[in-house]
């Protein structure tokens, strides 16, 4: 996570992200990756446990939307609204849907940007 | 679950392209101009302590800040959409870019040539990482104009890099930018799939 300089905070403090606070009872690690623009659908079927309030409002807003989009419509921040939305995954209330990951082959790679080649031609 | 529900469900339905450049260079009007939502505003809660402050339970305090980034949305197609994401301006949110560039197809620089010397670390950037860039010098008024080739020269650019100019308001032209750094990321894999085939 270094850059390759920053010569305007040589030896001053280093920033580093929060990742949670109370919202999440301190808890930051997530055991579902989730990039910014990851789009989150609601999972047909699944019965909804008691959720807390900010859980329950995330749930609401996140049909087919990103995790940037969560994170702003709820104003929460990002770190909260990860693991907020990690819970929600592993109780199998949502999906995500497919993005490109350090995983990803080049061919999904290639096809993605082909399409998006394609869809911007068109916009 | 038939075989193509599960290759539609396999297939990238978002994606992202990255805004960067210097302070007030017109990363958010780029944004603004070709996103079909007004732009929204995500924020990152950021600790200023020297120390162990990534301590997994940390709470805000005093030590606490928020980096705002903004971004935009374009729905490409039924299963596509792509997202801009400007980058925080101030150099010491630049531990939050790896975040933003991950599985991104590319940056757009944004350059203002009265101030290019605020281009050089975002350019570094993306070189040091491997990520796919364009620079896109935003024709500010009154700012004089200077051929693309004493551009890239005063910016140290690989010669493949490609420079365009634009007026980041301008709807189309941001457009523009968003299929150039769309095609350069296509070329720079395939080039990569010969290199490897021989
Ligand atoms: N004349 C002219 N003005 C522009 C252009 N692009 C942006 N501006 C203006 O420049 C100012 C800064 O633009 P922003 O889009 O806020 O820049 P930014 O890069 O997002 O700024 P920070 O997020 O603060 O780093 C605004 O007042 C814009 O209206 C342009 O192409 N031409
Ligand atoms: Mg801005």
């Amino acid at each position: 996570m270094t850059p390759p300089h920053e010569p305007e905070d040589e030896g001053a403090y280093r920033p580093r992200l929060i990742r949670s606070y109370t919202i999440t009872a301190g808890r930051t690690a997530t055991s579902v990756d989730l990039a910014m623009e990851a789009t989150l659908r609601l999972q047909a079927g699944a019965e909804a446990p008691v959720l807390s309030p900010s859980a329950a409002q995330v749930l609401e807003v996140c049909d087919r939307r990103s995790v940037a989009e969560v994170s702003a419509l709820t104003k929460m921040p990002i770190g909260v609204t990860r693991v907020l939305l990690g819970d929600l995954i592993e109780q199998g209330l949502i999906r995500i849907q497919a993005t490109i990951t350090d995983k990803s082959s080049t061919d999904e790679r290639l096809e993605l940007i082909e399409r998006t080649l394609r869809g911007l031609r068109n916009y | 679950m038939d075989f193509e529900t599960t290759k539609a469900q396999r297939a990238a339905a978002s994606t992202k392209i990255v805004i960067a450049g210097g302070f007030g260079v017109g990363k958010s009007t780029l944004v603004g101009a070709v996103s079909e939502i007004d732009p929204l505003r995500t924020e990152a809660l950021v600790t200023n302590e020297s120390e162990g402050v990534d301590d997994l339970a940390a709470v805000p305090t005093k030590a606490t800040t928020t980096v705002a980034m903004d971004f935009g949305r374009l729905t490409l197609a039924e299963d596509l959409v792509l997202y801009l994401f400007g980058t925080p301006g101030q150099r010491r949110f630049w531990f939050m870019w790896d975040d933003l560039c991950r599985g991104a197809i590319g940056a757009i620089v944004l350059v203002d040539v009265a101030r290019l010397d605020e281009s050089f670390s975002p350019l570094d950037y993306f070189e040091s990482k491997g990520i796919p860039f364009i620079v896109a010098v935003n024709e500010f008024d009154g700012v004089p104009r200077y051929p693309a080739e004493e551009i890239a020269a005063a910016l140290a650019l690989p010669a493949d890099v490609p420079i365009i100019s634009l007026d980041a308001r301008d709807r189309e032209q941001a457009k523009g930018a968003l299929v150039k750094i769309t095609e350069y990321s296509l070329m720079r894999l395939r080039e990569s799939l010969t290199v490897n085939a021989n």
